[in-house]
């Protein structure tokens, strides 16, 4: 008799999913899916808005990571001005991504993922979050509520506001930076080096005895898409999309926003709202690739700071060429925020970061433009298309979540091939099958509704739907 | 010497006895007072329409309920500004205003300095209870200088009473009736092409985020409304 696991929703994730695992009669995993199962219509009802209310209309997506929004927005309307920010509102745009990026990091790892690399993917799930780890090592703990203080800090001081900052608009930013808030920034330093210093001994310490999940946590060749600086150091903010095989060799380089719909195409499948990137020549989903952490990691030849650096060769040293298990994307992530805080130091060293100029001003004079930026969990561009007098009349946002939707399906299949054996699973195992998930960190486009630990439903159902089993963890 | 006579008059507004002119009205005296009546519509340097109802009190001997802004003061009259009535009647008149039109205030280009959600902050309104309307309403874009966003606006009708009295160019006016009520410019032409000076008086009394000037987003744009008695003052002095 075949029967579905339902995993609903998964938890410890940023929004609602679910995940459906098929087995045959035999009791194998015959297929297994992730589903994201709302729809939430921005392209749609931003319709009819002017341009440049975009950035604060978009970033009310995600309570998470606002700020990849503003950006990648914002860039979009400044394609339709026609403009180029001042040098000083591209500079602080790109600490307050850093900020955002060291935060949304600092969630996903220590939050949503460190009590299962701590306590274990088989402890007991009643302690198994964030106090658990506290709990176990309160160090541990302070350090992750630290570097998500520290993150969430800069986006307050620059933004005034810590989730949906207003700041950021087509043309720059409102206001410029004031001396006093730079030294406050400054002050933070010494800490945030401290706190991620000790999660990545930590992480070194502990990531070997996760070799079984490693082999088998989405670890298969794919293509790889980041942004990318011309001196080929990592960017979040800026510079042009690289793509790479799963050898690492070049596929695309210089992939800018306006070229990005050329080069990227989006399917679609029945059973989940979030669409499917891949790479048009390729065809789907032959052509799907990764964003992200790992990928961001395994495109560049340097991190740009001396720090990161140190710890990128390391990560180079896990695989020869790309690095294909998205195990590591935890890895990545803190190296991600160690890059994060250092840039974030020389920017504010930089002489003219406290200008004055920090807004251009302009109309409408394309009728089309694009953005794009890094968001923590990946590439995200944003599309319009305006009137005459600047209205908008079709938008198109391609989010980190899609382009690594259909390795979050592979992987969550692959993981439920090793463990589910003969119909039998534990919680435990299905522990698993959502930490595989968990790696991509994505966003469900979900916003921060979703508080505390959300209830945990497993139903085993009967291929004429009946149910034959349920577990419940609450 | 001459002396003008002044025919004055003496009330009570929240149990305080007050003096005043013969012709105020009854929220002129209560604001000299620092007696606070909340309005919408009204305006200081404006003409008073008595629109919105926001400032409706009750007078001792008397039934009904009288807009502040236009009902005139009268020897002896007993005036109550906040009662148990008064507040559930302006819950009320906000309740429907908020569910007549589009009101999102996160991303108004008004948030935080918006008139509307002040006097729903102030009056304690936590919530609607009457079903959204959610219409579908166009926005003109078509300025160079400025929007009208049709989904923010509360017909409070300052714009068309400001580019009449103030700027005397009556570009706007109101087109339809009751629910169906629209700000048009002219004769219902685009703004872009109607006969407006640019002058954006319009835009700063606004007390929603309806008119607003282009390329403009929330803290980015307070509106300076203050400036209307000064100017009625200097025109007054020539």
């Amino acid at each position: 008799m075949s029967q579905t696991i339902t995993i609903d929703p998964v938890t410890r994730l940023e929004g609602h999913g679910k995940i459906t695992i098929q087995l045959n009669g035999q009791g194998e995993v015959e297929d297994a899916h992730f589903h994201v199962t709302q729809v939430r219509g921005f392209e749609k009802f931003s319709e009819g808005r002017p341009f440049y209310e975009m950035p604060a209309l978009m970033a009310r997506i995600c309570g998470i990571c606002p700020v990849s929004h503003l950006i990648a927005s914002a860039k979009a309307c400044e394609a339709i001005m026609s403009v180029r920010i001042p040098h000083t509102a591209a500079q602080l745009r790109r600490m307050l991504n850093l900020a955002q990026m060291v935060q949304s990091h600092s969630l996903s790892f220590f939050y949503l993922s460190s009590p299962d690399l701590l306590l274990g993917m088989e402890s007991d799930p009643k302690t198994r979050h964030i106090f658990g780890v506290v709990g176990a090592r309160p160090e541990l703990g302070r350090a992750g509520i630290g570097l998500r203080r520290f993150g969430q800090h800069i986006i307050e001081l620059l933004g005034n506001k810590r989730i949906h900052p207003g700041w950021v608009i087509p043309g720059g930013v409102t206001e410029p930076l004031a001396q006093a808030k730079r030294d406050e920034i400054l002050a933070m330093m010494p800490e945030a080096y401290s706190n991620i210093k000790l999660a990545l001994d930590w992480y070194k310490q502990i990531a070997e005895t996760f070799r079984p999940e490693i082999e088998v946590f989405a670890n298969f060749p794919s293509l790889y898409m980041g942004l990318i600086n011309e001196d080929e150091s990592v960017e979040f903010t800026d510079g042009a999309l690289r793509l790479i095989d799963a050898q690492g060799s070049i596929v695309e380089d210089g992939i800018n926003a306006t070229r990005f719909s050329e080069v990227i195409g989006e399917a679609v499948e029945p059973y989940s709202y979030t669409k499917f990137a891949y790479y048009k020549p390729l065809g789907y989903p032959e052509g799907s690739y990764r964003v992200g952490p790992l990928a961001r990691l395994n495109i560049v030849k340097t991190m740009g700071t001396p720090l990161a650096d140190v710890e990128l060769a390391a990560f180079k040293q896990l695989a020869n060429g790309p690095v294909q298990s998205s195990f590591y994307y935890h890895h990545a992530r803190l190296v991600d925020m160690l890059y994060g805080i250092e840039k974030i130091e020389q920017i504010l060293s930089d002489p003219l970061i406290l200008d004055k100029h920090v807004r251009a001003t302009a109309g409408v004079n394309r009728l089309e433009g694009a953005g794009q930026a890094e968001a923590p969990r990946g590439t995200l561009h944003h599309h319009y298309k305006v009137d005459e007098n600047g209205l908008i009349t079709w938008a198109n946002l391609v989010i980190a979540t899609g382009q690594n939707n259909n390795a979050m399906n592979k992987g969550v299949l692959q993981a439920a091939r090793h463990y589910v054996k003969n119909g039998k699973f534990t919680e435990g195992i299905l522990n698993r099958v959502e930490a595989v998930v968990r790696t991509f960190d994505p966003c469900l486009s979900c916003s921060t509704h979703a508080y505390g630990q959300m209830p945990l439903a497993l139903t085993l159902l009967s291929p004429d739907g009946e149910v034959v089993d349920r577990l419940t963890r609450s | 010497m001459t002396t003008v006579a002044v025919d004055v008059k003496t009330l009570v507004i929240d149990g305080q006895n007050v003096s005043a002119r013969a012709g105020q009205t009854i929220l002129e005296v209560a604001r000299e007072n620092s007696i606070d009546i909340p309005t919408l519509c009204h305006l200081d340097g404006l003409s008073d329409v008595g629109a919105c109802r926001l400032c409706v009190v009750e007078i001792k001997g008397n039934n009904k309920l009288l807009p502040a802004c236009v009902a005139t003061v009268e020897e002896g009259m007993e005036v109550t500004t906040t009662t148990e009535r008064l507040t559930k009647h302006r819950r009320t008149i906000l309740e429907l205003l908020f569910a007549e039109r589009n009101h999102i205030c996160s991303v108004c280009v008004s948030n935080g300095h918006c008139e509307l959600q002040s006097l729903a902050q102030s009056q304690g309104l936590t919530h609607v209870r009457l079903p959204y309307r959610n219409p579908q309403l166009a926005v003109d874009a078509s300025h160079e200088r400025f929007t009208i966003d049709h989904n923010r606006c509360i017909l409070c009708t300052r714009c068309v009473r400001v580019c009449a009295e103030i700027e005397g160019a009556h570009v706007w006016d109101v087109m339809g009736r009751g629910i169906d009520s629209m700000i048009i410019s002219d004769l219902h032409e685009e703004w872009g092409k109607s006969s407006c000076t640019r002058c954006g008086k319009c835009v700063q009394v606004c007390p929603t985020g309806a008119l607003f000037d282009k390329s403009k987003i929330g803290s980015d744009h307070p509106k300076y409304p203050d400036f209307l008695p000064y100017l009625n003052l200097m025109r007054e002095a020539q």
